[in-house]
């Protein structure tokens, strides 16, 4: 078979299919992925002594546990105890738990960066911890993290693939399926690294716009003066 | 009902082993300018904080009006929108203009209509002579106009009592007079006022009354003109004697 005649007739259909599934896979991932992350952090920075520990665990667990072990466990494991999840929730579920794991080491590092006197001034106009945590510590923590939870985002995208060795037909897999039946891997998986790098770059591009739409000038980067 | 605005009695705050408040009490009436000075490390700051619990006083009683505030837990919030807080570090947020500064507690905290609240930032930012950089932020603003926005921002709670931690230290001579100015005004208008400051001027010619303190104790007060010219206490005129040499 001539190479444009499998990219166009079988490669470009079976990407597609996989592409979507990868979105999915993805875009379901990363805000719980996010908001799970800033509990996270938040609980490790500002809750009490359980809270606290217990945020700790969770991070060192799930950051040490390999993320294929992970799914292997949630997709092959969890019947045993008698819970059945499908391949692609399984697939979330793990993309989600280490995901939040990651965020929330980039969340606390930029809380952390912030200055004490933020929160004593917000605490002395009357806020509640609560209150200067959302309107003081946050808007300006997540700014300053926006980097860090954009490369976990990238490197998501990428370990979305992971999703395959169980079972879940995404773009990696859809290449692997159609380039086996007409034995042309190499065109096969140089198409897939294409629309990887394309959805990368596209990210990379897309944080850049949103990094300059929310700086603050003296808090990220340059100054505006 | 106390004639006191705000009472302190017999305040106690141990950091580990060292001492750092040791049994303070004084009262303030409404509009007094109460000034703290003395020697660098005696509890000025921390007798401040411990008004407003951002320090929690080991020991003692805090009133304003008749409501206690010390111990008296989750409310302190509430306490807090009455008292406000000057930092000599200006503590601006970082991430809101200038009038965004003014009106976030208001906002957030008071649940005011968010135009009332820009317009009494605006009011504020006025009174401090700030109005044109409203929408400057912090990295953008000088010490002494980083050091007025926050005074605004403290003024636009409606506070019974402010609390000045070393308002001018971190400003040069030039920057520290624009921030006095406002402050003279403020006591002028009758606001209450407990100043932590090494300006003797600013002492001399506003405060109602000057609290020496050394040892995280009260050594002596009394009008400025009798702690200033005529100090009684032995360290009080060796303090007062130190400074006026510059």
């Amino acid at each position: 078979m001539d190479p444009v005649t499998f990219l166009t007739q079988f490669l470009m259909p079976a990407l597609w299919q996989g592409l979507i599934v990868t979105l999915e896979l993805v875009l379901l991932t990363a805000p719980f992925g996010l908001v799970l992350g800033i509990g996270i952090a938040l609980g490790r920075q500002y809750g009490g002594p359980a809270l606290s520990t217990a945020c700790a665990g969770y991070v060192v667990f799930f950051k040490g546990c390999p993320l294929l072990l992970l799914l292997f466990m949630l997709y092959f494991g969890l019947p045993t105890v008698g819970i059945t999840l499908p391949a692609f929730t399984a697939s979330v579920l793990g993309f989600i738990l280490c995901n939040a794991a990651y965020n929330s080491e980039y969340v606390r590092g930029a809380i952390k960066s912030i200055k004490d006197g933020q929160m004593t001034a917000a605490q002395a106009l009357g806020m509640t911890k609560v209150q200067a945590i959302e309107t003081i510590i946050l808007p300006q923590a997540l700014r300053r993290a926006i980097p860090g939870l954009s490369n976990e985002f990238i490197y998501l995208i990428k370990y979305s693939s992971l999703a395959y060795m169980i079972t879940v037909v995404e773009l990696s897999g859809a290449a692997k399926l159609v380039a086996t039946k007409y034995f042309m891997f190499n065109e096969a998986f140089l198409a897939v690294g294409v629309v990887y790098l394309v959805l990368v770059t596209l990210t990379t591009y897309g944080v850049h716009l949103l990094e300059k739409r929310v700086a603050v000038p003296g808090l990220t980067g340059k100054s505006r003066a | 009902m106390s004639d006191y605005i705000l009472r302190v009695v017999d305040l106690h705050k141990n950091f580990g082993e060292r001492e750092i408040l040791h049994g303070i009490s004084f009262n303030v009436k409404k509009g007094e300018t109460i000034v703290f000075i003395g020697p660098s490390g005696t509890g000025k700051s921390t007798l401040l904080r411990c008004i407003n619990q951002l320090t929690v006083p080991d020991r003692g009683h805090v009133y304003i009006d008749d409501d206690e505030i010390t111990g008296c837990g989750h409310r302190i919030s509430e306490y807090r929108q009455r008292i406000g807080m000057v930092f000599q570090n200006f503590n601006l947020f970082d991430h809101l203009t200038a009038v965004q500064n003014v009106e976030i507690a208001p906002i957030k905290v008071r649940k005011m209509d968010k135009t009332l609240a820009r317009d009494k930032a605006m009011e504020e930012l006025r009174r401090v002579g700030m109005e044109d950089w409203a929408d400057h932020y912090p990295s953008e603003l000088s010490g002494g106009q980083a050091q007025r926005v926050s005074i605004a921002r403290s003024l636009a709670m409606d506070p019974e009592v402010i609390l000045f931690d070393e308002p001018t230290s971190a400003l040069d001579p030039e920057l520290t007079r624009e921030v006095l100015e406002v402050m003279k005004d403020l006591a002028k208008s009758g606001m209450t006022m407990l100043v932590v400051t090494h300006e003797m001027g600013f002492a001399r010619s506003v405060a109602t009354e000057v609290v020496f303190m050394e040892g995280g104790q009260i050594v002596e007060q009394g009008p400025p003109s009798e702690i200033m010219k005529n100090p009684k206490h032995p360290r009080t005129r060796e303090f007062i004697g130190k400074i006026s040499e510059h």
